[in-house]
């Protein structure tokens, strides 16, 4: 049992409540259990998502059929997308990082609805279960990919309504996370700890609280709008029953597109806090990263029509997003070029949640840039539908989010587990990721340019050689997965016990103990200083 | 906290807004007999808009709570209504 230098309190790994074993998991309130549970519900459907990527990867390794028929690879891929999205990146930051250092963060004991906070997992699990039993189920398993494009969606055989169901009752989970994490911050808050004083990740999280709970309502009754068409015939968006299918692009963009910010946000929340405290240096332009972090959600809410600039929509419809795109950019840019400048003359020390960041600042970067030639009309009507697209938000979402959440892993290990992590293996895991990420996803954009679609099993031998190397990427990236897994996990074995401090942050979670104790603090402390106060 | 008193509203209040909503209901029911053309929809929604108001008001006693409630249920609203209206540069210019 790891009991602390400073209190006598149990860390919240040993406690002994009510219940035990995994009964003192499940049932648990406390918001750092709840966050383990998010943590490993989430990488088994990250593992299952990833699998099925690969797999898919291995179909497009030459031209005809590989190891899988057309309509398999129809529902591979939109069971790829409906888990990454919906199950993995969707919660992964807030839900596992959030729920574990929000309250840590900000001075609290626990979030503000403990037991609303698991009910979210459960809705979370109920969810993903829906989804994967449609697999199974019905007549065949859903091919429309994540995005359950109508009028398709309700003709296809495929079964639809418990995968529908289940994004929908996943929305759920997300809307109480996000509702409980902005009561926390306006009610939980340390003494002292005015808005000011609040460190990046809360901030990031407040933002994503507010998309959490303002536009998944749009996408619950979207989905709800596709069970009645299919099952009361009431024409939303079928034309013939008076339905527009626009309109469903419509309300499906205007939730998925400041989903992305959901899925982004808190990652960039999670950078600045990886770099400023492995720089040893106060964020550069602590306020104006505090803006950026409230414009892009803000601006986010409005840019969903670049998603559909082929659809069909009107002239002035397509001016407008293309212009408001080009906005979002530059609050993005301000976030990056604060990166740079906290890093200039900071005492850099090259740990390995540091390279990370590092890999993050490179990948988004050329998936923002790509995301611009996608903002541009002309070149949209060129691209849309072909791999760039799919080369393009790999690298936001999954370069971005996913490399933010292993990141933050590493970075905040030592503290949720009290173990230090073998560096050597960790760095080799990051190097093969890194490289197998790029050699993955890199070629796609060519490909794209070439003309390749998306989501087509087959292909033209001209796009042979570019495919090759990318499912050699894949093979890579997923050596590099497995390393970093195994590591993590083998290092819970770890002699070496966590100091409370290990990295030298200033932030709320490094002065309590590595793991924390149940109630996180003895007493709740009175915050006097700036969040990052390197002086 | 000034947020947590108990606010006690006459039982007569409560009888004036639920006939002025069920007014409202009935003269939304009989704006749509007459043909007003464009203009019916916007009525309907503007009906809407004050029963609403009546309900958040009253019966959620936001009409008690600090004026950063008051902004931040206005504030949703507008971006709701900004959203629409970015739906409509679509439907309305195709």
């Amino acid at each position: 049992m790891i009991y602390q230098k400073d209190t006598a309190e149990p860390s919240y790994l040993d406690y002994k409540g009510k219940y035990k074993g995994i009964f003192s998991w499940i049932f648990s309130t406390d918001h750092k259990r709840i966050a383990l549970l998010y943590m490993f519900s989430i990488l088994t459907f990250f593992a299952i998502g990833a699998t099925l990527g690969l797999l898919m990867k291995f179909e497009l390794i030459a031209p005809g059929r590989t190891i899988m028929s057309a309509q398999a690879y129809n529902a591979f891929f939109t069971l790829h997308g409906i888990i990454m999205i919906f199950a993995v990146v969707i919660p992964g930051l807030p839900a596992v990082f959030g729920n574990f250092l929000l309250p840590i963060m900000i001075g609290a004991k626990d979030v503000a609805f403990p037991r609303i906070n698991l009910l979210s997992w459960y809705l979370y699990v109920t969810g993903v279960s829906l989804v994967v039993i449609s697999q199974f189920t019905g007549q065949g398993p859903p091919d429309t990919g994540w995005t359950f494009y109508a009028p398709y969606s309700f003709r296809t055989a495929g079964n639809m309504l418990p995968a529908v169901f289940g994004a929908f009752v996943l929305g759920f989970s997300s809307i109480l996370t996000g509702l409980n994490f902005l009561v926390t911050i306006h009610r939980m808050r340390a003494p002292g700890m005015t808005w000011l004083k609040m460190p990046l990740f809360p901030w990031t999280l407040y933002a994503t609280g507010w998309v959490q709970l303002l536009a998944t309502p749009i996408i619950g009754i979207t989905l709800l709008m596709i069970v009645a068409e299919r099952t009361l015939h009431i024409g939303f968006f079928d034309p013939t029953l008076g339905g527009d299918p626009l309109l469903y692009q419509h309300l499906f963009w205007t939730y998925s597109h400041p989903a992305v910010y959901i899925m982004i946000l808190p990652a960039m929340g999670a950078i600045s806090e990886i770099i400023t405290t492995y720089s040893h240096k106060a964020i550069f332009g602590y306020k104006f990263m505090i803006a950026s972090v409230l414009a892009i959600a803000f601006v986010g809410y409005f840019i969903w029509g670049h998603h559909m600039f082929t659809s069909g929509m009107s002239g002035t419809a397509l001016y407008t997003f293309s212009l408001l795109t080009f906005i979002v950019a530059v609050p993005s840019a301000i976030k990056v070029f604060n990166w740079i400048a906290t890093m200039h003359q900071g005492s850099i020390d090259l740990q390995t949640p540091f390279y990370w960041a590092m890999a993050f600042l490179f990948v988004f970067m050329i998936g923002g840039f790509s995301g611009l030639i996608l903002g541009s009309l002309a070149a949209n009507v060129h691209l849309h539908n072909t791999h760039f697209v799919v080369a393009h938000f790999h690298f936001i979402v999954f370069g971005g989010t996913g490399f933010a959440f292993f990141g933050a892993m590493h970075y905040w290990y030592p503290k949720i587990t009290g173990r230090m992590y073998d560096t050597r293996w960790a760095n080799i895991g990051l190097v093969l990721f890194f490289i197998g990420f790029i050699t993955l996803y890199g070629p796609m954009f060519y490909l794209g340019f070439k003309g390749m679609p998306r989501r087509y099993y087959d292909y033209d031998e001209v796009f042979h050689a570019g495919n090759i190397v990318s499912t050699m990427g894949s093979w890579v990236l997923y050596s590099g997965l497995v390393i970093i897994v195994i590591n993590l996990f083998a290092s819970l074995k770890s002699k070496i016990k966590a100091p409370s401090d290990p990295w030298g942050g200033k932030t709320l979670e490094w002065t309590i103990p590595s793991p924390p104790p149940v109630e996180n603090f003895e007493e709740i402390p009175t915050v006097t200083k700036g969040p990052y106060n390197y002086s | 906290m000034e947020n947590e008193k108990n606010h006690i509203i006459p039982y007569r209040t409560f009888l004036f807004v639920l006939a002025g909503l069920i007014t409202l209901t009935l003269t939304s029911a009989v704006v749509t007999q007459i043909s007003l053309g464009t203009f019916t929809v916007a009525i309907a929604l503007i009906i809407a808009t004050i029963k609403s108001s009546l309900v958040l008001r009253v019966f959620m006693h936001l009409k008690f709570e600090s004026r950063m409630f008051s902004l931040a249920v206005i504030a949703v609203v507008l971006l709701i209504a900004t959203v629409i209206i970015i739906t409509l540069l679509d439907y309305l210019y195709r």
